[in-house]
């Protein structure tokens, strides 16, 4: 066990600086640079501030500077259109975005599974047809639709409900919401054929020869095995749900961390792009390590090649 | 008075295709304490029997028409799900046929074995987990207290299936239906969970329905036998009497086609040599005997095996020195260490030309990754194999190309090794077409409708698709396919094993037949030692990567020298009684 999580946790660094050279390239491959669209100033200033911010360096210097910077000082780099150290900007933006994305979360598997679960046992009847029919239009229409027409019809006639705005509790259920729906439905799906996979198992006529309740049988027999693509897909899904989406946020006013994407995107603002790249690629593995763990607690057979005795 | 009375029962499918009338008419009773075994091939309904008594057959497509089952006194078919499920586990366990499919991967095995109790009885959970331990020893599982907290995958087949029979049994039912419990396992390993099933019989007086496809299994264990045909039961009564003399001809063919030890014909005969069938006017089948079926038998026995000596002194075709190949596992970044696993183990053999090798052994003795290794299918370690005095293991790809024409294999699987997406034709010209073989199309397509006639298909099958097949007219597609760019040597790998004993005897003939016309030489792969003696002029037994005996097929059988070979040939089920 700990081998394997050793290991795992090795081969996520390597991602993680694999992550970091693409990153940096593309973003020095990026025309123009911090201050080309700053007002205008003189060539002396400029040179002063991007000595200041290291940009003067040899390529290949600044390369390298920068992970040693993490490591020796735990500095992500200073963003050069906020001027302020990145890792403040995650740490004041990621909280929000995290309490959003749980929330979606929550609703993605309070919604997503159990309607999984019906279409399964209910299987070609019209509640898995209808099931699977709303499953897809959660899937197609986009965030921008959906969170737009809850703002009109559901905000504007419930009281205590804000349209947009950030701080009370209350806030949140409408982006989570808006949020956790194409999760929900593409976990309702997943949940639907993981189930009806098992379901068509030997073992589950074996459960039923021995006179072991429908239920039972679902709940019992079933569960474990039907959840395992669910759960394979959580982990990144969960990770890009905690990390912040621009146009939810954009849209409910979330002081969330979706937008400095997009700023530090056309802001060419390469050090907060790169430490939120980074802070992303680390989520994403740390979340995908969480549902493997997860995989070997529900299947036994997974946690030999995972390396437990 | 009975415990189990089937009374006309009549279970059919109804599908898009129509109607199949899976059990059609069925009738006969098992009493307490006694084993009564259903015989019957795949589609002969014998399965979907016993399904139908418990409810376990998906409705629909599935649909009782009509019938009664009496079990002690009440009505199965009518009863409720809740009554049923009373029943299921408590009454009347079952067990199927592949104990690697049928435990719960999730569940640890005591929990799997203690549900039944659970479910049943009001018990405390301690209890229940004794009664569970004590029903493991008694199958044979040791150390069953420290075992029951492991997963299935930590167990092999034969003792999955002892769990099985202890999840069935831990509630001391009083009738266990057996869904073809020993097919998926190995002689010696059958032969032990045979005994046990008896032996547990006679311990707690259950009654046993016992369905497979194997008459020799029956023999051996059961009091009466039912033999199933198309849906139908075609012959009951005494094991004894079936045995000895079966009186309706698809019962004599079904004994007569299976190879024995003592079988010295040349050619199988088949069911068809017994059986004629005829469609009626309301589209069931009508079954008679041949009038001529003693005379066709006659003639075969007439063939009898011709002797070695006959032949010209046989020329060396194929020798193999000292091979071997090892698997590795682990070994990852940062994994497991390297586990070796010596599939083929220093492996030598000689195959004159025009003759047959028998290769026998259980699952995992290498007999598979050794054929392979020979074609160079699987890269070996160490080791030679001179093909006609040339050395392959040490060909390139394209060096190798000139022998793959030469040398061919034919798969166990029929139903995996055809690609599921070529015609027929497409399938057969393939390999032409990789060799050069023939200079057009119509010039290929001609050798092709010539190939189909010599395994016994028609051309009209050329357009099809695999899946319009049969099992039997699929393994012969293979035989096809493998004869398509004229090898004189052919590795048969398991090739009749997933066949019911009419199609193989039918299989067998023909690959007999194919070898004496085209001079071929097989290496015959088989876990059936019957099969392998019938097909074999020499052979060898493998176990764990290593040759534990080889030589003149007739004289192995005889006397065996080896310990190992002694333990297969006890554990082979009596296809007679007097034995």
């Amino acid at each position: 066990m700990l081998r394997f999580l050793i290991g795992r946790v090795l081969q996520g660094f390597l991602v993680l600086f694999a992550l970091y050279t693409i990153t940096f390239f593309l973003a020095k491959a990026m025309p123009g640079e911090p201050f080309t669209s700053e007002k205008n100033i003189s060539a002396e200033t400029k040179a002063n501030i991007r000595k200041l911010y290291g940009l003067d360096k040899p390529i290949w210097e600044q390369y390298i500077v920068y992970p040693k910077n993490i490591i020796t000082e735990g500095s992500f780099g200073i963003s050069t259109s906020k001027g302020r150290p990145v890792i403040d900007i995650i740490a004041q933006s990621f909280p929000n975005s995290l309490m959003l994305g749980l929330c979606a979360l929550g609703f993605a598997i309070g919604i997503g599974v159990p309607i999984g679960i019906l279409s399964a046992v209910r299987k070609n009847s019209w509640i898995d047809w209808s099931c699977m029919a709303v499953a897809m239009i959660g899937i197609c229409i986009p965030s921008f639709t959906i969170g737009p027409l809850l703002q009109i019809y559901v905000a504007a006639h419930i009281p205590g409900l804000k349209v947009a705005g950030w701080g009370n509790w209350e806030d949140i259920l409408l982006p989570a919401f808006t949020l956790g729906l194409v999760s929900a439905a593409y976990l309702a799906r997943l949940t639907r054929g993981g189930i009806l996979e098992v379901l068509s198992q030997d073992f589950v006529r074996t459960a039923h020869a021995k006179g072991v309740s429908p239920t039972q049988v679902i709940l019992k027999h079933t569960l474990r095995g039907g959840l395992l693509p669910a759960v394979a897909y959580l982990g990144p899904a969960f990770a890009a749900l905690i990390s912040g989406s621009f146009i939810v946020e954009t849209i409910f006013q979330v002081p969330g961390m979706g937008q400095h994407f997009v700023n530090a995107a056309t802001t060419r603002d390469e050090f907060l792009l790169l430490g939120l790249s980074l802070f992303f690629g680390l989520l994403i593995v740390v979340m995908n390590l969480l549902a493997d763990l997860l995989t070997g607690l529900l299947d036994p057979r997974m946690r030999q090649s995972g390396g437990t005795d | 008075m009975s415990l189990l009375k089937i009374k006309n029962l009549k279970t059919y499918f109804h599908t898009r295709a129509g109607t199949n009338r899976a059990v059609d008419d069925v009738s006969f009773s098992i009493n307490k304490g006694e084993i009564v075994g259903v015989v019957g091939e795949s589609g002969s309904g014998k399965s979907v029997t016993c399904h139908t008594l418990l409810g376990l057959l998906p409705q629909p497509p599935a649909r009782v028409e009509g019938g009664t089952v009496t079990f002690d006194g009440g009505e199965l078919l009518t009863l409720s799900h809740l009554r049923l499920r009373e029943i299921r586990g408590k009454r009347i366990s079952m067990i199927f046929q592949d104990p690697m499919s049928c435990l719960n991967p999730y569940l640890k095995i005591i929990d799997q074995v203690t549900e039944p109790i659970l479910i049943h009885e009001h018990v405390s959970r301690q209890t229940a987990e004794a009664r569970a331990i004590e029903m493991m020893k008694k199958v044979g599982i040791r150390d069953a207290e420290l075992r029951a907290h492991s997963y299935p995958h930590e167990f092999s087949g034969g003792m999955r299936q002892r769990v099985m029979i202890a999840m069935a049994l831990v509630t001391k039912p009083d009738l266990l239906l057996a869904d073809e419990p020993t097919t998926a396992l190995d002689v010696t390993v059958q032969a032990r969970i045979l005994k046990i099933l008896h032996d547990l019989k006679d311990d707690l007086g259950i009654a046993v329905l016992f369905v497979t496809h194997d008459l020799g299994v029956v023999a051996d264990i059961a009091d009466r036998v039912v033999v199933m045909y198309r849906g139908k039961i075609v012959e009951q009564g005494n094991t004894r009497d079936i045995f000895e003399k079966p009186s309706h001809p698809y019962v004599k063919g079904l004994l007569a086609c299976r190879p024995t030890l003592e079988t010295q014909y040349q050619t199988l005969p088949t069911v068809d040599d017994f059986l004629q069938s005829e469609v009626g006017a309301d589209g069931s089948f009508i079954l008679s005997e041949r009038t001529d079926a003693k005379k066709r038998l006659a003639g075969l026995q007439k063939q009898l095996k011709c002797e070695i000596s006959d032949k010209d002194i046989p020329t060396t075709l194929l020798q193999v020195k000292d091979l071997k190949v090892h698997f590795h596992s682990g070994g990852g970044f940062l994994g497991k260490p390297r586990r070796t696993i010596k599939a083929v183990d220093g492996v030598d053999l000689t195959i004159a030309k025009g003759q047959t090798l028998g290769l026998v052994g259980e699952s995992g003795c290498g007999k598979t990754t050794l054929g392979r290794a020979i074609l160079r299918l699987q890269e070996s370690k160490s080791g030679s194999v001179l093909y006609d005095e040339n050395e392959l293991t040490s060909l390139n790809r394209s060096e190798m190309l000139g022998f793959r024409k030469r040398m061919q294999i034919i798969f166990q699987d029929p139903y995996a090794s055809l690609n599921p997406r070529q015609t027929i034709e497409q399938t057969l010209i393939e390999p032409m077409l990789v060799h050069k073989i023939g200079s057009n199309h119509s010039e290929r397509r001609d050798r092709i409708v010539s190939l189909l006639e010599e395994v016994g298909l028609g051309s009209n099958f050329l357009l099809r698709y695999p899946h319009e097949f049969s099992g039997g007219q699929r393994q012969r597609i293979s035989v096809a396919r493998a004869l398509a760019v004229e090898p004189e040597f052919i590795v048969c790998d398991e090739c009749v094993s997933a066949m019911d004993v009419s199609v193989q005897a039918q299989v067998l003939n023909l690959l007999r037949e194919l070898q004496q016309k085209r001079n071929l030489t097989y290496l015959f792969i088989s876990h059936d030692l019957s099969v392998v003696k019938f097909m074999s002029d020499d052979m060898i037994v493998m176990k764990n990567g290593q040759v534990m005996e080889s030589g003149n097929a007739e004289e192995i059988y005889k006397n065996p020298r080896s310990e190992y070979t002694r333990e297969l040939l006890d554990a082979i089920p009596k296809s007679t009684l007097s034995g």
